[in-house]
């Protein structure tokens, strides 16, 4: 496919999903990640939202989009019908986010989740400053921003140990999407963006 | 009768079927006469530059048999006995009615339909175009639909079937034979389904609770729009239809269960369409539900067939499905650009 390059964090994504995979996509925007995988995975592919200009811009890729509101739960998906359920940038605007990961592990085999780090550095300095941060990565003002459930990469680690989900593999990135000395030393101070991988604990899934 | 719109390409690779609901006919688009006080029931949508484009497609549009409206049906006279079928008219499925249809491609010489859409009972054909003919459908758009009747919904076709079957100028169905029709049973089946096509919200914008007259006449003269209005459209139904087609229409749509071969499963049903779908429903729509719409997206996905859905923002109800809706209409003319171009992967 000859189109525009995929973001940065989405290509890596890419790298994770296999050939002929059945895949879910929350929040699939315009569905260039799903026209994607479907040119170069071969995917078999829907992706979910509820913005209408998205849908519009899905239907007229020739990607399958079902409008759907995320936080109203994946209840009409039968379990283990995907082998991957894949949701970019939208874990922090969700009612309930636990609640939402549990169910794309319930949908899906494997879950893909990237958010904006909450740790990293220019955040901390604008709450130390005693602001609310407004940085490239969470751009809107407090008052205007859709992100409700902010969480650094510690937080969302503990939450997976908590509920059992196995992280299969992680990519912590910096601004330009990369990966660097520094996110290994103290990746929850550096990375500006986390990409998970996950897995249901064993014997849940059926 | 047949009405078709726009030219058949030389690989007859470009015809798009509509088909109609229950009261529609093949006249979907254009006028006949500039006379005409109305264009074709789908005319928002079916033209040069319309979602669905004739400048692209070959759109036929046929009334279905057991129509009125120049199809054979129950008031067409039977050979054998020169009087109307009535009655004697078998009743048809929606099966019954695609299997005709595909005569008709072949009579076009029309191998694969490019797509075949349709809103309400038309969806219904749709849907069973891709289960029954997989091979001579490249896409469905369902609008409007339902993978089957509620019993809501049955028990609405139900009371304007009572209210036809007991009208005594109903005769059994051989009201031809007596030179009357069964007006009142027609009427009130038609004002029952006006009521279950309509919002709520659309009647109240459109009618409020106003009264013709400065005060009420406490009496059963029309006194309220609404009242006035639902007559008319009535009276107007009875002019143009057929009282047994509307029984069979009616009947139709309570059959139509593609899930019933396959153990009540949909999923099973759609196992090997090789359409892909679009699915289109209303907000609005309370007869045929959004929440319907989502059965079959879901069968269609358990199925791992293509699918898109996207529901409407409307206010009217039912009805929306002849409206030119902005996204509706976007949603619709992306989707067939790229039928058309096919340029789908």
């Amino acid at each position: 496919m000859s189109g525009p390059s995929l973001r940065p964090d989405l290509a890596l994504i890419v790298d994770w999903i296999r050939p002929g995979a059945r895949v879910l996509d929350l929040g699939c925007g315009d569905g260039i990640l799903l026209a994607h995988l479907t040119q170069t995975r071969q995917v078999q592919g829907y992706g979910l939202e509820i913005d209408e200009p998205h849908i519009t811009a899905c239907i007229n890729a020739g990607v399958n989009v079902i409008e759907a509101d995320i936080d109203d739960g994946l209840k009409e998906f039968r379990s283990n019908s995907f082998d991957v359920v894949i949701m970019t940038q939208a874990l922090q605007a969700l009612v309930r986010p636990d609640l939402t990961i549990a169910e794309m592990l319930r949908v899906g085999r494997r879950a893909i989740i990237t958010f904006p780090n909450f740790g990293h550095w220019r955040v901390r300095r604008s709450l130390f400053r005693g602001h609310m941060p407004v940085t490239p990565a969470l751009p809107e003002p407090w008052y205007a921003t859709p992100n409700i459930h902010l969480c650094t990469v510690h937080d969302f680690e503990a939450l997976c140990g908590e509920r059992g989900w196995r992280i299969q593999d992680r990519r912590l990135l910096d601004r330009s999407h990369r990966e660097g000395t520094r996110m290994r030393i103290a990746p929850n101070l550096f990375a500006e963006h986390a990409l998970y991988l996950l897995e249901a604990p064993a014997g849940i899934a059926t | 009768m047949v009405e078709t719109y726009g030219q058949l390409n030389a690989q007859r690779s470009n015809a798009l079927l509509v088909c109609h609901a229950l009261s529609g006919d093949h006249h979907a688009a254009g006028v006949h006469s500039s006379g005409d006080r109305k264009p074709g029931w789908w005319d928002t949508c079916i033209g040069p530059g319309k979602p669905i484009d004739t400048d692209r497609f070959f759109v036929v549009s046929l009334n279905n048999l057991g129509g009125c409206r120049g199809s054979t049906g129950p008031s067409t006279a039977n050979p054998e006995t020169g009087e109307p079928y009535g009655p004697d008219f078998p009743l048809l499925t929606v099966r019954d009615w695609v299997r005709s249809q595909a005569l008709l491609a072949d009579h076009f010489g029309i191998n694969r339909w490019a797509a075949v859409v349709g809103g309400s009972l038309g969806g219904m054909q749709v849907m069973q175009w891709a289960i029954d003919f997989p091979e001579r459908i490249g896409h469905a758009v369902v609008i409007a639909s339902a993978p089957r009747l509620s019993a809501q919904n049955i028990a609405f076709n139900e009371i304007a079937r009572q209210s036809i079957l007991t009208d005594p100028a109903f005769h059994g169905g051989r009201f031809y034979a007596h030179n009357t029709v069964p007006s009142n049973g027609l009427k009130l089946a038609r004002m029952l389904g006006h009521i279950t096509y309509l919002s709520d919200e659309a009647m109240r914008a459109k009618f409020g609770n106003e009264l013709r007259a400065p005060r009420p006449g406490f009496n059963f003269d029309v006194e309220f729009e609404v009242e006035s209005y639902l007559r008319y459209q009535g009276q107007r139904f009875v002019e143009r239809f057929d009282a047994n087609t509307y029984l069979l229409m009616t009947k139709a749509l309570d059959y139509f269960d593609p899930a019933r071969d396959h153990g009540g499963r949909l999923a099973d049903a759609f196992r090997h369409a090789q359409a892909r779908f679009l699915v289109i429903a209303f907000t609005s729509d309370w007869r045929f539900s959004p929440e319907r719409s989502r059965e079959i997206v879901q069968a269609l996905v358990e199925a791992g067939k293509d699918v898109s859905y996207t529901l409407i923002d409307s206010e009217l109800g039912h009805d929306d499905f002849l409206m030119a809706i902005p996204h509706y209409h976007d949603v619709l003319r992306g989707y067939l650009r790229r039928v058309a171009e096919g340029t789908f992967t």
